[in-house]
């Protein structure tokens, strides 16, 4: 996605981050992410070991895809500009699904000589199901 | 869930924001943000880059003790990271300090007990301000999740 130097009057309550789709998503996917943070957890790439624990298949890993947020979020608020990022999980997402990852501004804010700007944000599964929710919220430089 | 537990601490641990691994992290997210691989101390961490370091911490970092824990039972229900200032740079050496700040129940919608427990960590900076404070909500279900 293009990067954007945002200012204080683009941003409204309502005003929408530009959505983005990731996938179909691969278990390669889940390892790489599994790779860099160091989270080997086998129930995300060996079969056997997930169905041993009762799901059909390896499920993706939750903190891969809020990384994938928080950087969606950054692309179109600044990544230096974060002061806030919390994801709440709902339904796992699995190898297949596609994503698309979207939010909105829900309030703007001035503290302490700062302005801010709450977002919120959802992952979506193309099922229509939800796969994480998040809130963020971001200092707007002036 | 042994609630004991509440409020241990584990021993303060070393973490440095290394500029390979931001990189290394940053391709895992599928971002191309360019604020995550500039030069050495220009370059931002993602904000749950920090998320890695339970990973990679010594055994007595950790602030469960030797509760036993029932791992086919627990989710990582919510994670949140709060940045009093811009996220660590490339290159910042924090010390991160693991607390469990908070256990307690609540009836699960299908019937049993989910126990939350909320872990703490924070992340200093050679100040000794904080600089990140990390905060995971754990939920041990009263049945394994898949079943």
């Amino acid at each position: 996605m293009t990067m954007t130097t945002l200012t204080w009057s683009d941003l409204e309550v309502g005003t929408e981050g530009p959505s983005w789709e990731d996938g179909p998503l691969t278990v390669t996917d889940f390892v790489r992410y599994q790779g860099a943070s160091g989270d080997m957890n086998p129930i995300h790439h060996d079969t056997e070991f997930a169905q041993k624990a009762g799901f059909p298949k390896p499920f993706a890993v939750g903190m891969r895809q809020a990384g994938v947020l928080a950087s969606w979020a950054a692309d179109w608020l600044g990544a230096a500009n974060v002061r806030r990022f919390k994801v709440q999980w709902r339904e796992q997402a699995w190898p297949g699904d596609v994503l698309t990852y979207s939010g909105a501004i829900t309030a703007k804010r001035e503290e302490g000589g700062q302005r801010f700007v709450d977002v919120e944000m959802v992952v979506t599964r193309q099922t229509g199901g939800t796969h994480l929710k998040g809130w963020a919220t971001f200092v707007v430089p002036a | 869930m042994d609630k004991s537990i509440e409020g241990n601490r584990g021993t303060p641990f070393r973490v440095v924001v290394e500029e390979g691994k931001v990189r290394e992290f940053a391709r895992a997210v599928s971002s191309s943000n360019p604020a995550y691989v500039a030069d050495g101390p220009q370059a931002t961490s993602p904000a749950t880059f920090l998320a890695s370091s339970v990973f990679w911490q010594g055994p007595d970092a950790s602030p469960w003790g030797d509760a036993p824990l029932n791992w086919e039972r627990i989710l990582h229900g919510e994670q949140e990271f709060v940045f009093p200032g811009a996220p660590p740079a490339a290159g910042t050496e924090l010390t991160a300090e693991a607390r469990i700040d908070r256990i307690y129940e609540k009836e699960g919608k299908r019937g049993g007990t989910m126990t939350f427990v909320e872990l703490v960590t924070e992340y200093r900076d050679g100040s000794g301000s904080v600089v990140v404070e990390s905060r995971s909500t754990i939920i041990e279900t009263s049945q394994a999740p898949g079943s």
